[in-house]
């Protein structure tokens, strides 16, 4: 083991060397790696708040969906309500209809009924003074016997 | 091969752990130092030009890489050699965080260069120990030790270097009563001003022993574990030299040793690292 300048060479390149890494080296790493830290911890955070707001998202329309399926029953039975009211009304409405053209009939029968009564009535008084006239042909006189056949007619 | 090209067992094994040093001879001429001799003459102002060259190279390999790294660093999916840099630098920085409790920007940077210097510097003893310096041989350099860490000159180097923080902010931190209090007024203390007075000089003596182990171990580990490693590299390729049966041998052993040197080598750089940490930790911190 000699000793010789080389320990003073090596001591200045070691200082230099250090110095170099501190200045040039090592702070960029440094900085590199935080950056990326802060990045990684920001990307998990974010990930974190992804995942709670599709939580979020999923109870939502999980109760939504709840919701609208009550809404839905309710509209339904609404419209079952609603349905069985139409067709009570337009059977009572259809009865009505009926009855009222039950009377018309009835009462365009009874006219019928009256007026051919009318007409029988009309036909029988002059065959009746027709069959009297050629009865009484001669002897009877039409104003003599007005009066009889006035209450002939009367009651028919 | 050059002129020094090594003949026997003894002189291959001298010559591949023989820096290439470059100094004043003795009669005033300036050159590489050839053989022990050459070096007491060149003394203290002589360099290793080897050490220096692969220790500059590491370096700068290291920090031009990590420099591209950090130039395109990005805050998006970092691709393959940043996500290597990105997982280092991680890496050091939890050591720094677990060993050292306050806060200084120096100490993680500071980690990461010797990580990774020291790691490189080490595994420039998995590479044969032959090549390189046949090569060298091939190109008229007569020695060269390509592994920096197996020279103490390097290993001192960085350990002095941390040694001088540590004394820095001790003085920093404490002040210089503070740090000097601490070397001379503890383990031993006493109400007793006389007897306080009588303790200075046994703990100063503790306490200093205490604080100069510190680079002396944090050096001397590396050093030895890395010359060891070396060492073995070496023997095992000695057995090449033998018959075809021992150089058969000699390739097993070798595959066998570099792969346990590769945890060798992390581990010592890992050490030295932890090390520099706890000791600037302590530097920084107030005794109570």
């Amino acid at each position: 083991m000699n000793f010789n300048a080389t320990l003073i060479g090596q001591s200045i390149t070691f200082l230099v060397f250090v110095w170099f890494c501190m200045k040039f080296v090592w702070p960029p790493i440094m900085a590199a790696l935080e950056e990326r830290k802060g990045k990684i911890a920001e990307g998990l955070a974010a990930a974190d708040r992804g995942r709670h707001e599709h939580e979020l998202a999923q109870k939502k329309a999980t109760e939504t969906l709840h919701e609208v399926k009550l809404q839905a029953a309710e509209i339904i039975s609404r419209a079952e309500k609603r349905g069985t009211e139409i067709i009570e009304e337009a059977k009572a409405d259809a009865r009505e209809e009926a009855d009222r053209i039950k009377a018309g009939a009835m009462a365009e029968m009874e006219q019928e009924v009256n007026r051919a009564r009318e007409a029988l009535r009309g036909q029988v008084v002059s065959i009746a003074t027709a069959g009297a006239g050629r009865i009484l042909k001669r002897e009877l006189d039409a104003s003599a016997n007005d009066e009889l056949l006035k209450d002939l007619v009367a009651r028919i | 091969m050059s002129a020094t090209a090594p003949h026997t067992s003894a002189e291959y094994i001298k010559h591949h752990l023989t820096n290439l040093t470059y100094g004043q001879h003795a009669d005033g001429h300036w050159g590489i130092a050839h053989g022990a001799e050459d070096l007491a003459e060149m003394g203290f102002w002589s360099i290793n030009l080897d050490s220096m060259f692969f220790s500059i190279a590491l370096g700068v390999l290291f920090l031009w890489g990590f420099r591209k790294a950090a130039k395109s660093a990005t805050a998006g999916v970092p691709g393959g050699w940043q996500n290597f840099v990105e997982w280092v630098v991680e890496f050091i920085d939890e050591s720094v965080r677990g060993s050292f409790s306050g806060k200084n920007p120096l100490i993680a940077p500071l980690a990461l260069t010797i990580f990774i210097w020291v790691f490189l510097m080490n595994f420039m003893d998995l590479i044969a120990v032959d090549w390189l310096p046949w090569l060298a041989g091939m190109m008229g350099v007569s020695y060269l030790k390509i592994v920096p860490s197996t020279d103490p000159n390097i290993t001192f180097g960085l350990s002095l270097s941390v040694f001088a923080l540590v004394l820095y902010y001790s003085v920093k931190m404490k002040g210089l009563g503070g740090f000097v209090g601490e070397l001379t007024l503890m383990p031993f203390q006493s109400d007793n001003k006389v007897v306080q007075t009588l303790f200075m000089p046994i703990n100063f003596l503790l306490e200093g022993v205490t604080l100069i182990a510190k680079p002396v171990s944090l050096s001397l580990r590396l050093f030895g574990n890395m010359y060891a490693g070396e060492m073995i590299f070496i023997l095992i390729a000695l057995m090449y030299g033998g018959n075809l049966f021992m150089g058969a041998f000699g390739g097993l052993l070798q595959l066998g040793w570099a792969i346990f040197h590769i945890l060798i080598i992390t581990l010592q750089a890992f050490i030295f690292m932890t090390l520099t940490i706890v000791y600037l930790d302590m530097a920084s911190q107030e005794h109570h």
